[in-house]
């Protein structure tokens, strides 16, 4: 089963379905709908074959593929898996149907093109499978820019109000960070032995000298964490989230903003070990103020989806602190905390549509009480709530443990803090539960026809996965822990550093 | 203090503990799933779960005394449930003699609180979702009890902290439920963050979480870790357990239905942190600075809770501020260490029965006085209420220690062993205990008296005040059967020597008083405070809130406790997040849009600019990636080879 190409017909089968949808007539809205989510269910067969046929604990890098693409300056078209992308392709394969079947209904109102929405939404999962599946740096690279066409024109064309103006700045940020990218990606070439192969660059790196490779370090890590985002990078997220359709903002966040986290973990670290080192302290520093700031802003905030694109900016310092707290437990809570946060802000943001689509605005203002009149939909959104704040018994508790405790190791100030950050999770969602679905109704909702109706069978559809996942990887998480170890203790490798031992030995604990 | 602790597999009948958990858990889920398909069974299915595990634990426990002694411990690892680089945490239970009392208090008190709710919830159209939250709850709090290591516990203990919200703001439309449980969730989570980074701590000094390893190299951990390890866990058991200084949720949890205030907030959940010091006595037990912080504020709250309920006036607050008061009997219990651990969790038991009577009685007050909580408005209840009267006597005699009710039993040996410290703390603390005493006859016996004796006071809508059902007053009678009996049982079936083997064995310290005149002592104070109180109230009260001292007004108002958290921590946080949102906007965003702007010359040109810019990079992005992917494909197919 190893030898078949899974990695390139994966990222290819997306691309084709966007143009199959893509010249569907507009008038045929509903073909086009159900080939769109057909296209996305068959990538999503063909990844959990490929998990199934995935060897845990075999080789690092599993499923390479390379071809010729640009032989003179040895840019190959090169695929390969390691555990850490495997869980991300994975996520991107679970998503994107449910993404599909929860924006179902979400074109109409636009008046715009619906195929040309869903053959978007189709090139989006391509560029994103490639962006993770890349095994050689310049393809990365394009995989890297060209993701952002899809989501700019979903932003721009079917978002709502002040899309133009979030459409350009995410494209701009984007950009800027690609540029810094770009000159790394050739100042690597240069000093890396000519050559964009991952495998070999990780052989060749270590002959860099300390100052270029800190200075390539800096071209990828600025690009990778206006991704993410982190502070103070983070301002375009709020503009991107609220403004562009709940599905594709569950997308935005859920998956694309995780190649700037994936990025530092498959580049940064082992590429530029001690320069991982020494701008460690920066970095979580960062993350750190991160997790605050954004959990102070998010409780701040009146636009539900603006408040949810806040609450992933507190996340993603969690993940930056994992990463860079460089032990086994930070790293492998850090990539677990990339899923079930795409399994659990992707509900999150989903409900928020349902509910955004009913009421016809964003503002937690607009609603109040709510759940007298959707009780279902708000369970669900309270749910999801809950798997945000991180309550044991959902997937992210396990991997927000696993950062804190494998930070609290070795950065036991900053873990401290970043414990604060689950206070403040929990005022921020319970704040939001109470003052949309709680307390007196507001008068307004009764007289808000699509108000009255609780929620359908395709939205039940479109939970139901969601809600099953988080809490069966919140009980069981060893399916995703045990890929994602290795791959993890591989890079700490990498960069060279060791867990520490407990400061009280005890035998009775290495059974 | 170097000791090795082991736990015995769970064989034969006791291989089964990990029903005791899904049984409820199923249950809700079935309860939650099913939505209104459920509605007409729903409530006997709630009640029928938490009976089955009663009948289980009491089998299991039964088994577990048939072991030897010293053999009597299950342990059992359902799955592995993180395993990451070192760190090894099991879905691990431990059934042993600590964990066995509360498994009997949990589901035997939560059935007759079950069977109480169907009565008293009757007529309310969310009964079947009550019960599944009901059942969520015992489900969680027996995950509490019953895990082995503190994953397991903190699990349980954020499960319990979920229902309690679920249930506190049961009638969420009303918007003081909401906030009350919100407010319960979020000074929960502050103590559960303590809690949190002590198990952090564990992992990181001692390298597990396991209850068996952490109790065996404890010893090892120099006094200062110790310290801030062991007020890290207290941290966490005064969220939990409405201590100081995070005690201001639980009076407000009362909004919620009164079986809630009853199972969660009264006999069950609060008792949490007494639960969580008593597992983690060999941590507590190490280091005597920390023993010392945590009997302070067992004092400090026990007189906090008695000043402030003896001036309340709903009848659920003051008993609300009464389970704050006993809470802080039984840290005081656990505090003190040794002999004392026993102590304590045989007053929690004893307080099990007679607060959850109580708040039993106080809803069937409620229930036949149209919800009126105000005790001025109540007076005379006997002659209509025969059995919510008498049940309740039982519970307010019990409770304020007359013999030879349960509270005599459990409560007198507290105040004993807090004289007993052997320095001048003794008397600080054997001072405190004994006031306390005095304080909690009175304001007990105000309830009581106001309630049930004197003049009636009723509101015009409250003429006929009547007895509930037998479903509501049969589980009363046997609470308080337990209220009378539980605390002489428990002291001639020695359960401390039950308990011996988890929690220690008694150490003797010199009294600085004898045990008789402390006996003595606490009778006099009592029958003091409780002949006051009847003096005071036995002709009625004002119907209006009366001017009043420094003290009263003070303990009026929660002793500013409440004004102190507004003006600390909630005003400014609100400013702060205020703050933050004009500075996210205007300043680091406004700082990137003034950039570009300045770059490209006024902010309107640049937008276009931008526009046209994007998308003619974009298009050639686009151009050029389907470029790339169309000579990919060409080359695969062999059509350029």
């Amino acid at each position: 089963m190893n030898d078949f190409p899974f990695l390139s017909i994966l990222t290819l089968l997306p691309l084709v379905g966007a143009v199959v949808v893509a010249f569907i007539p507009r008038a045929r809205a509903e073909l086009a709908k159900l080939v769109a989510l057909g296209w996305s269910l068959v990538v999503l067969v063909l990844s959990v074959v490929m998990w199934i046929a995935f060897q845990t604990g075999g080789d690092r890098f599993q499923f390479r593929e390379s071809y010729a693409w640009i032989p003179s300056w040895d840019a190959r078209f090169t695929f390969a898996a390691d555990g850490i992308a495997l869980v991300m392709l994975m996520l991107i394969a679970v998503l994107f149907p449910i993404v599909i079947l929860a924006s179902w209904r979400d074109v109409e109102q636009s008046k715009r093109s619906v195929p040309t929405y869903f053959a978007l939404l189709l090139a989006f999962e391509f560029t994103m499978i490639g962006v993770f599946a890349a095994a050689d740096i310049f393809l990365f690279y394009v995989f890297f820019e060209i993701m952002l066409i899809p989501m700019y024109f979903i932003i721009g064309s079917f978002g709502g109000p002040r899309r133009q103006y979030a459409a350009v700045k995410f494209f701009l940020y984007s950009l800027v960070g690609g540029l810094f990218m770009l000159a790394a990606v050739i100042g690597l070439w240069v000093v890396g032995g000519h050559t964009f192969d991952f495998a070999k660059l990780t052989e060749s790196a270590a002959a860099i000298d300390q100052d270029t490779a800190r200075w390539l370090f800096l071209g990828f890590f600025v690009a990778f964490a206006i991704k993410a985002p982190f502070f103070p990078f983070h301002t375009w997220l709020p503009d991107a989230g609220g403004a562009a359709p709940a599905g594709a903002a569950a997308l935005l966040v859920g998956v694309m903003d995780k190649v700037g986290t994936f990025g530092i973990l498959r580049y940064c670290l082992p590429l530029f070990p001690e320069a991982s080192r020494w701008f460690a302290p920066a970095a979580l520093v960062l993350a750190v103020i991160g997790i605050i700031y954004a959990a102070l802003l998010a409780v701040g905030q009146n636009d539900l989806k603006r408040l949810v694109s806040y609450t992933s900016i507190a996340h993603f310092g969690f993940i930056g602190i994992g990463i860079f707290a460089f032990t086994t437990q930070g790293g492998t809570g850090s990539v677990l905390y990339m899923v079930n946060h795409g399994l659990a802000t992707g509900l999150l943001f989903i409900v928020v549509g349902m509910f955004v689509a009913r009421r016809g605005s964003n503002l937690v203002s607009d609603f109040g009480g709510a759940g007298k009149m959707v009780p279902v939909l708000a369970g669900v959104l309270f749910f999801a709530g809950l798997a945000s704040l991180a309550l044991p018994g959902t997937a992210p508790f396990i991997s927000e443990f696993l950062v804190l405790i494998g930070t609290f190791t070795v950065h036991k100030t900053y873990a401290v803090i970043a414990t604060a950050g689950i206070i403040l999770a929990a005022a921020y969602v319970l704040w939001m539960i109470q003052r949309t679905t709680q307390g007196t109704l507001n008068p307004v909702l009764p007289t808000v026809p699509a108000m009255r109706r609780d929620i359908t069978l395709r939205e039940k559809i479109v939970v139901a996965p969601l809600i099953l996942l988080i809490v069966l990887f919140g009980f069981y998480p060893k399916p995703l822990t045990d890929v994602i170890n290795p791959a993890v203790q591989a890079t700490m490798q990498d960069v060279g550093v060791q867990d520490p031992a407990p400061v009280v030995a005890n035998e009775r604990v290495a059974r | 203090m170097e000791q090795t602790v082991e736990y015995a597999h769970a064989t034969g009948v006791l291989s089964g503990i990990w029903l005791l958990v899904a049984i409820p858990l199923v249950s809700a889920a079935i309860l939650l799933l099913l939505g209104k398909r459920a509605d007409a069974w729903g409530h006997w299915l709630g009640v029928l779960s938490v009976a089955a595990s009663f009948v289980l634990g009491l089998i299991f426990f039964i088994s577990l005394a048939g072991l030897e002694e010293g053999e009597r411990t299950a342990q059992q690892s359902l799955w592995d449930f993180i395993t990451v680089g070192n760190l090894h945490v099991d879905f691990g239970l431990l059934f042993d003699p600590l964990s066995g009392v509360f498994v009997l208090l949990i589901t035997g008190v939560g059935s007759l609180i079950h069977i109480y709710a169907v009565g008293y919830m009757e007529h309310d159209p969310g009964r079947r979702k009550f019960f599944g939250y009901f059942n969520l709850f015992v489900a969680a709090m027996l995950l509490l009890v019953l895990g082995n290591n503190y994953v397991m516990l903190y699990f349980g203990w954020e499960g319990v902290g979920l229902a309690s919200y679920l249930l506190i703001s049961f009638w969420y439309t009303r918007p003081s439920a909401a906030t009350a449980g919100k407010k319960a969730f979020l000074m929960n989570r502050v103590g559960d963050a303590g809690l949190a980074i002590g198990i952090f701590m564990l992992f990181a000094y001692l390298g597990t979480t396991q209850y068996d390893a952490v109790f065996s190299s404890v010893g090892g951990l120099s006094s200062t870790v110790v310290l801030v390890l062991g007020i890290l866990l207290l941290l966490g058991a005064a969220g939990k357990s409405g201590q100081f200084p995070l005690q201001a949720w639980l009076p407000d949890a009362m909004e919620g239905p009164t079986p809630v205030s009853a199972l969660i907030h009264a006999a069950t959940m609060v008792t949490a942190g007494v639960y969580l010091i008593a597992r983690s006595n060999p941590i507590f037990s190490a280091n005597h600075t920390l023993q010392v912080i945590v009997v302070s504020v067992g004092a400090l709250t026990l007189l906090m809770g008695c000043i402030i309920g003896a001036a309340k006036d709903d009848i659920k607050r003051v008993l609300a501020w009464s389970t704050v008061s006993q809470i802080g009997y039984m840290f005081v219990g656990v505090g003190l260490g040794g002999g004392a651990y026993a102590l304590a969790i045989i007053h929690l038991l004893a307080h099990g029965f007679f607060k959850a009577n109580m708040f039993l009685g106080a809803g069937s007050v409620m229930h036949g006085m149209h919800d009126q909580v105000d005790i001025r408005r109540f007076g005379g209840l006997r002659k209509y209420m025969k059995w919510t009267w008498l049940t309740f006597a039982t519970g307010w005699l019990a409770i304020i220690g007359i013999p030879p009710l349960s509270g005599y039993f459990s409560k007198e040996p507290i105040i004993a062993a807090a004289f007993e410290r052997g320095d001048w703390t003794s008397w600080l603390f054997g001072m405190a205990a004994l006031l306390g005493a005095g304080l909690t006859a009175f304001y007990m016996t105000r309830l009581f008296v106001l309630t049930f004796h004197g003049p009636e006071r009723y509101t015009e809508d409250n003429k006929h005040p009547h007895e509930s059902p037998y479903i509501m007053t049969v589980p009363l009678m046997i609470l308080a059967l337990g209220s009378i009996v539980a605390g002489g049982l428990m002291v001639l079936t020695d359960v401390p020597h039950w308990l011996e083997p988890v929690l220690g064995p008694e150490v003797e310290h010199e009294a600085v008083l004898s045990h008789t005149l402390i006996t003595v002592l606490s009778l006099v104070v009592t029958v003091l405070g409780a002949g006051l109180a009847w003096a005071m109230f036995r002709n009625g009260t004002a119907l209006e809130p009366q001017p009043a001292g420094v003290v009263v007004t003070a303990a009026r108002r929660n002793l500013y406790t409440d004004a102190f958290n507004e003006a600390v921590f909630e005003r400014p946080g609100i400013y702060l997040t205020r703050a933050l949102v004009y500075l996210d906007s205007k300043g680091i965003d406004g700082l990137v849009n003034g950039i570009a702007a300045g770059v490209g010359g006024s902010s309107g040109r640049l937008r276009r600019l931008q526009t046209g810019f994007v998308r003619s990079y974009a298009l050639s992005m686009l151009t050029g990636a389907v470029l790339v992917v169309g000579a990919f494909l060409a080359i695969q197919l062999g059509w350029l080879a």
